[in-house]
């Protein structure tokens, strides 16, 4: 295992890091204020609207995001007279299966954090005289925030780990390098630099979030 | 004409009366305690003044205005009028976590009120002191005992220069020895001739600090009158046993 093979390996698998995070970066972006918006709809008093979205976590919950990212890659453009129009850039797709199903991820563990805030807290914010925005923007979502915070750190450690799944649908990205190395080359290292890439990741990643967390103490 | 006047006051859940035809009133500068055993109705009353509770029938008025009239509530900003005229403050304190003891004051009248913050500064330095916590203006509610949580919670409440001040049994989640530095800053309000109406289980501050007393019992007024009358010469068997029982 010489250090020049590393090296010749590692030049397109850092290439293939930059699809990871950048896969990363977009599902975080978008995901995150999807999964509040779905959290409000879930709450919502029309029930017709609850309904779907209740459904719709459901089903993104419940079955496999392999399965959801083949689905809309690849089956998509299947579909009888629209699937020619469905025929998507597969980064794109994929970036847009990962945030469909991390939303709905993420609007459950909203909705926890919202039902973890007191009673109390909306009684005191009505008798100061706040209007229902203010309470909201003010007071209930920066401690749900705080609430769900472990939680979305956690799922952004899988979503890190999950970017493998471009490998599925021809995305090169990480582990897609990573592969195409150890099928040319008959060695295992590669796996070994890919691992390590990773946990760099997860550990810069973890470093920072926990200094989110540490601003977001209240104490 | 009493600040406050409650008037046939009918509040039940489901099936279950919670207050019956309840009938009092509140002057100004008045101090009130309501007492009596617990499910008696009591919070529920004090919480339907600033419409945290929606009653089923009667009429509230406060200051003139009815909050509601025989069972029928005014338009929702004519609620929020009469309501911010009233203070609350909670057996839970209901500090806003996420905000330092400063911003917990400051926040309502800022949003609300939209008042200076050369002014607002002015005033909640001036109401931390009173309650004998300035030094922890920048503190989260998180690291204050739960005796400096209630006297933030009453500056909190004081901030929105309220006519009136309601507490819902203010020292019950206090461990005893907290009680005294909280009952002190009421008694302080009291003799500034803050009106007040005080759901407590104080049995001795109901009778040196209050003006009258009220005992309740299973959703009714069962006697109201002078503390000296109440404490020392009930007329109702009701309030004769409840207050047996404490001593």
């Amino acid at each position: 295992m010489s250090f020049d093979y590393i090296n010749m390996v590692l030049k397109p698998m850092l290439d293939g890091t930059k699809v990871t995070l950048l896969l990363f970066l977009i599902v975080i972006i978008f995901s995150i204020p999807l999964g509040f918006l779905l959290t409000l709809a879930v709450r919502s008093r029309f029930k017709p609207l609850s309904l779907i979205v209740h459904a719709y976590i459901y089903v993104m919950r419940g079955t496999p995001l392999l399965l959801q990212l083949l689905f809309i890659v690849f089956g998509l453009p299947l579909l009888p007279v629209i699937g020619d129009y469905l025929v998507l850039d597969r980064f794109v797709a994929a970036c847009l299966g990962f945030v469909l199903n991390y939303a709905a991820y993420f609007a459950e563990i909203f909705r926890g954090g919202l039902l973890a805030i007191d009673r109390g807290q909306y009684e005191a914010a009505q008798v100061l005289g706040f209007n229902k925005w203010q309470t909201m923007t003010r007071i209930i979502l920066p401690q749900m925030f705080r609430v769900a915070l472990p939680t979305v750190a956690n799922e952004s450690i899988t979503l890190v780990k999950d970017t493998s799944l471009l490998y599925a649908v021809a995305v090169p990205e990480l582990l897609h390098y990573a592969q195409t190395a150890v099928n040319r080359d008959f060695t295992i290292v590669p796996y070994f630099v890919a691992a390590v890439i990773y946990l760099v990741i997860t550990l810069l990643l973890t470093m920072i979030l926990k200094r989110i967390e540490r601003k977001y103490q209240f104490e | 004409m009493a600040f406050i006047e409650v008037t046939n006051l009918i509040k039940s859940y489901d099936r279950l009366d919670v207050l019956k035809q309840i009938s009092f009133t509140v002057e100004r500068n008045e101090v009130v305690a309501i007492i009596g055993p617990s499910g008696s109705g009591k919070s529920t009353l004090l919480r339907s003044l600033v419409h945290l509770e929606t009653i089923d029938n009667g009429t509230i008025t406060v200051d003139g205005s009815n909050l509601v009239k025989n069972g029928v509530y005014a338009k929702p900003k004519e609620i929020k009028e009469i309501t911010a005229k009233m203070g609350m403050v909670f057996q839970h304190f209901n500090l806003f976590p996420h905000l330092t003891v400063k911003q917990n004051l400051e926040l309502a009248p800022k949003l609300v009120r939209k008042e200076a913050s050369g002014d607002l500064e002015k005033r909640s330095s001036a109401l931390l002191e009173k309650v004998g916590l300035a030094d922890r203006a920048d503190a989260f509610p998180a690291k204050l005992s739960g005796g400096q949580k209630q006297r933030v919670a009453i500056a909190r409440a004081l901030m929105m220069n309220p006519e009136i001040l309601l507490f819902d049994e203010p020292t019950s989640a206090l461990d005893p020895e907290l009680t005294g530095e909280v009952l002190k800053v009421m008694k302080d309000l009291a003799d500034e001739q803050m009106t007040m109406v005080v759901v407590t289980h104080e049995m001795a501050f109901a009778k040196e600090v209050a003006d009258r007393v009220i005992f309740m019992d299973k959703g009714e007024i069962i006697e109201s009158d002078s503390p000296a009358q109440i404490f020392k010469n009930p007329k109702n068997e009701r309030t004769k046993a409840f207050l047996g029982l404490l001593e």
